[in-house]
């Protein structure tokens, strides 16, 4: 899977109601939610990103609620993966089964500043900062990740073995 | 080295002899559960997969409890939904209205968790059943749609951190005051992707009411679970209601422990959570001043009947302050029709209290006790996030039901001391 645009910087704690907030959930189809994504956090986002530009963020990116909806509205939204020092539990598990690639790795956070062109190896977990020719390891997904977000979630995976 | 519980339950779901915090496991489910917020979304997901069945009609839980008795249209329609799939697949734990509980505290109650269980469930709060000794965690509504159509999930085995709780616990100071604190001391995130475990001599003598609501606040400290080892307490919970068999599971002595915390009880009075997050925790002894609109008791955390007594104790034959409305909802109808035995609901109604039929209404504002501006509640719940129990400018104060009740009879949050 190829993962390349640009990184846009957030701090920690970023909630799930940041994320999608809760007046919006009362539609769940993908555009109303992308169309939302991180209103409440950057009321710019979702005009001044492009298709494949990544979030990076520091501690618990996630947290809060069990909604489905926060990872939907970031993916729906085009971003292409999330790199974060940590993720709350939730979110992460959400995440891989909606097929939104996440990465945890405090070393990229650290070096990445907004708007540096950042790639991405989903399978070997490096990370390229092309702007500053530098490169982070995260660890890689478990193989079985790696299907699970290559397959386009667990429904489709799950489709695969029934 | 030795397991963990929740190494042991993973590998045996697993078919594996040993499992090691962070391999990633694929796990046998024996319950799988869902509410009127979360199955809507899941029924959608299922409907894309190719199967036509349920895994296991009797391994499926739904429960309508957030927005039921429906508090309008939208609401009737989302349980609609769960009860048209429930009777096209043929689950047979649906509960309507008339039986239904808050999910948390009615399955327990129902036998339908067990210790060694492992019970994935679309709520966050699905962690209560750690006190049961099962590996119960909350999931999002795909997981939920994936489970029901294959009675799997995966898992990434997780640390644990081991709380030790020893000393004298004081008077008015229980499960919700023990949690309170330890979220207070390690944070929202203090436990991260990891498995708590609650041991000592307190947790020993503690009832299930109280180790319920510990469990239950395990994910607000972001942990995974919230594990209790089955002791003589927890068989006698359970004998009579199980309908499954189940298995106790216990650390090894030589288990691997991210962590190990110890507290001394002795030091610890009732607890109050101020606004907007559980971990701004304080003694009840460094509140001063916080007049309140409302007390609620009741919640997945504190709507047992044991909370219920505690707070038909305290408000025995006093009245609630004038300014304060006064809300109890227990937990399900089993509790309610026994505190109607026990003449509980006669005292809180003679206190001023309302008594409402079990629901989680006001606990996530969705009904039955929202919050108006500049409103301020003191609440047995779990959340007090911004806005949790109604406007975005209200707030939300965490206690037990001792407290919340003594400070309805003050009209601002004191210790019970301090009203009897
Ligand atoms: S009582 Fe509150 S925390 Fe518990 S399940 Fe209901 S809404 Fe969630």
């Amino acid at each position: 899977m190829d993962i390349q645009g640009k990184a846009w910087k957030y701090g920690s704690d970023i909630d799930t109601d940041v994320i999608i907030p809760a007046r919006y959930l009362n539609d769940s189809s993908l555009e109303h939610l992308a169309a939302h994504c991180l209103e409440d956090l950057d009321e710019e986002f979702v005009d001044k990103m492009d298709e494949g530009d990544l979030i990076v963020a520091e501690d618990n990116f996630g947290c809060g609620s069990s909604r489905e909806h926060a990872p939907l509205a970031i993916k729906a939204a085009g971003v292409s993966c999330v790199i974060a020092n940590s993720f709350a539990r939730i979110f992460y598990r959400n995440s891989i089964n909606i097929g939104l690639p996440i990465m945890e790795c405090p070393e990229a956070v650290a070096g990445i500043d907004e708007g540096d062109e950042v790639e991405v190896d989903v399978e070997t977990g490096t990370i390229t900062n092309v702007t500053k020719d530098e490169e982070y390891q995260a660890e890689p997904f478990p193989e079985f990740m790696q299907e699970l977000i290559s397959t386009g979630g667990l429904i489709s995976y799950v489709n695969k073995t029934v | 080295m030795g397991m963990t519980m929740v190494e042991k339950i993973l590998a045996d779901h697993a078919g594996k002899d040993k499992v090691k915090a962070g391999e990633l496991v694929n796990a046998k489910l024996d319950l799988v559960l869902g509410n009127d917020i979360t199955t809507p979304v899941a029924i959608n997901e299922f409907e894309k997969i190719n199967v036509d069945d349920v895994f296991d009609q009797d391994r499926i839980a739904i429960v309508p409890d957030h927005f039921v008795p429906n508090k309008d249209i939208d609401s009737a329609q989302q349980v609609k939904q769960l009860r048209d799939f429930a009777n096209d697949k043929g689950i047979t734990n649906f509960f309507e209205l008339g039986e239904m509980g808050i999910e948390h505290c009615l399955l327990p109650e129902q036998g339908l968790v067990g210790p060694g269980d492992i019970v994935i469930g679309a709520d966050s709060h699905t962690c209560t059943y750690g006190a049961l000794g099962a590996l119960a965690t909350g999931v999002g509504s795909t997981d939920m749609a994936a489970a029901m159509a294959t009675g799997e999930a995966w898992f990434k085995v997780p640390e644990t951190i081991k709380f030790v709780y020893n000393g004298q616990l004081q008077d008015w100071v229980g499960g919700k005051d023990l949690i309170l604190y330890t979220i207070g001391d390690i944070g929202v995130d203090g436990a991260l992707y990891k498995s708590m475990e609650f041991t000592g001599e307190v947790i020993d003598d503690l009832s299930m009411a109280h180790r319920m609501t510990m469990s239950n606040m395990a994910i607000e400290a972001g942990g995974k679970c919230g594990l209790i080892e089955p002791d003589e307490t927890t068989l006698d919970y359970v004998e009579g209601r199980a309908q499954r068999d189940y298995k106790v599971y216990k650390s090894d002595e030589d288990a691997e422990y991210d962590q190990v915390i110890e507290y001394n009880v002795s030091e610890i009075e009732p607890q109050v959570a101020y606004p907007h997050l559980p971990e701004n925790t304080r003694g009840i002894s460094e509140v001063e001043d916080i007049r309140i609109d409302q007390a609620v008791i009741g919640s997945c955390t504190n709507g047992r009947l044991e909370d219920l007594r505690l707070a038909a104790e305290v408000l025995e034959g006093q009245k609630k302050a004038d300014h304060v409305r006064l809300i109890v909802f227990p937990g399900t109808q089993e509790i309610y029709k026994q505190a109607m035995k026990e003449g509980i609901v006669e005292t809180l109604i003679d206190a001023g209290a309302a008594v409402s039929t079990p629901t989680c209404g006001p606990c996530l504002g969705g009904h039955m006790g929202i919050l108006a501006e500049g409103e301020r509640a003191i609440a047995t719940t779990n959340r007090n996030f911004v806005g949790r129990m109604g406007h975005p400018e209200s707030e939300v104060y965490l206690s037990n039901p001792a407290v919340a009740a003594a400070s309805a009879i003050a009209g601002e949050i004191v210790s019970p001391k301090e009203v009897l």
